[in-house]
């Protein structure tokens, strides 16, 4: 029989804490500018004009056929020499800013096509609506679509921002360490990684799982 | 006010209107009936140009709806609509409904639309529902806040595409109560619409549209007294004998 030893996990708090706050600050970052660009992607793909649509619609099947750990890979190799090219040697940690960017661009192709299902669920009556009283197409989408958009949206956005959350342990390839991170170095340091990734498991599985539920809730409250 | 001349449109091979042509002028009460299909709907949503046409033109106040020069919603702006489904802003209060285009369009402040909304409310008989929102009224209650937020953008003529279809019978007289109401103090309206009551009450002309065309515009009198064709006969003995 196994005997546990949750004895290194107290002491390995601090540290967990500080994985925890990356995680936190990616999934924030990631979630900000992906709806954001999200937004302008899904407005570009409705666009009538149909050189716009289809660079969004590439935009959006392209990162949505390409495994987020590619992604990640692929934007370490790059940012840090797009970057050093634009401005020099930045001060910030360049893994940490090539996980940024990454997971902004690629959590915004999923937001994209939420905000364009959201869009298209407002019905034509609405724009007419918005038009008859002399509002121009960028007013009555701002003030009239997209706010009810966004409203029957929650859900969905919310629920990607829980896979997000889940996700942004891949940081782990390029060498940035987060929550898992952490659990995992520590874990393998004190020869108690079982313990430490049962922990961290725990912790992923309350945070996510209340936020589902808090999802549902949301939903409940905007059906009625 | 509104001169609508020859107009013509096409949904691909479908003629949806031919060579329609009416004036509305100011101070007038026009309805426009006829068999649903028979294109009054699109012909009053030309109007305004929230659908386009090929052929011919409209003028509303002088301006050329189909003009590509036209500054359409600065047109649109200045002609109030009213539609079937409402078409409220349901993520905004009542109050909000009234003010947000007064505000975001004619860029009058805060306060001076809410004065100005809170008069129309009360016009319309609504005065303490500002804070609620279109979810919580009946949908004639909905139906009188669409047309004060039309109203409270001042504007030069009024329309009404079927602004009782969608209401059950009880509502009827709550909508077309205000609808007079505002015909009798001098609005421009062109109204499309089942209710002949209303047309005999208020209306100046009848206009009769069949298969996308005008196939009578006459004084209410004459169009009551004897319909000039055998469709509009039709159509009126149809609709008559089921109102009454």
């Amino acid at each position: 029989m196994y005997e546990f030893d949750w004895s290194s996990i107290p002491g390995a708090l601090p540290y967990l804490w500080q994985g925890m706050v990356r995680t936190l600050q990616i999934t924030g970052v990631a979630i900000v500018i992906g709806i954001v660009l999200g937004t302008l992607i899904a407005l570009l793909r409705l666009s009538k004009n149909s050189i716009l649509s289809n660079v969004a619609a590439f935009y959006v099947n392209g990162f949505r056929s390409i495994p987020l750990v590619m992604v990640l890979l692929w934007f370490y190799l790059l940012v840090p020499q797009f970057i050093s090219s634009l401005i020099g040697r930045p001060s910030i940690d360049i893994r940490l800013l090539s996980a940024f960017v990454a997971f902004a661009l690629f959590e915004a192709s999923y937001y994209a096509e939420i905000i364009r299902a959201g869009i298209q669920s407002v019905s034509r009556g609405q724009v007419s609506a918005g038009f008859a009283l002399g509002m121009t197409s960028g007013q009555t989408m701002l003030l009239i679509v997209l706010p009810q958009a966004f409203r029957r949206m929650i859900p969905l956005l919310l629920t990607q921002a829980i896979i997000l959350f889940q996700d942004t342990s891949l940081v782990y390839v390029i060498g940035l360490t987060e929550f898992f991170g952490v659990a995992y170095n520590t874990g393998n340091r004190d020869g108690t990684l079982v313990e430490m990734l049962l922990f961290a498991g725990a912790v992923y599985f309350v945070i996510s799982f209340s936020a589902s539920m808090l999802v549902r809730t949301l939903q409940g409250k905007l059906a009625s | 006010m509104i001169s609508i001349k020859k107009v013509s449109k096409w949904y691909g091979e479908f003629h949806v209107l031919k060579h329609c042509t009416t004036e509305v002028s100011r101070g007038e009460v026009v309805v426009v009936c006829g068999p649903s299909g028979s294109g009054k709907s699109t012909l009053i949503k030309c109007v305004n140009g929230l659908e386009i046409f090929q052929e011919g033109e409209i003028l509303v106040d002088g301006i050329s709806v189909g003009a590509r020069k036209t500054n359409l919603s600065k047109l649109r702006s200045r002609v109030g609509m009213v539609f079937q489904h409402f078409e409220l802003f349901p993520h905004l209060k009542v109050i909000q409904n009234l003010t947000i285009a007064q505000c975001k369009v004619l860029g009058r402040g805060n306060k001076e639309a809410t004065e100005k909304a809170l008069q129309l409310l009360e016009m319309v008989d609504l005065s303490g529902h500002a804070q609620k929102f279109p979810s919580q009224l009946s949908g004639g209650q909905q139906q009188r806040v669409a047309i004060a937020r039309a109203l409270a953008m001042d504007p030069i003529a009024m329309l009404f595409d079927e602004p009782t279809s969608a209401l059950d019978p009880e509502m009827i007289k709550e909508v077309l109560d205000v609808m007079v109401k505002l015909a009798q103090e001098g609005m421009t309206m062109m109204v499309v619409t089942h209710e002949m009551g209303f047309a005999r009450e208020v209306a100046n002309r009848v206009i009769f549209m069949d298969h996308g065309e005008i196939v009578e515009d006459r004084p209410k009198t004459d169009f009551f007294g004897s319909p000039g064709t055998d469709r509009a006969q039709q159509f009126l003995s149809k609709i008559l004998s089921h109102s009454a």
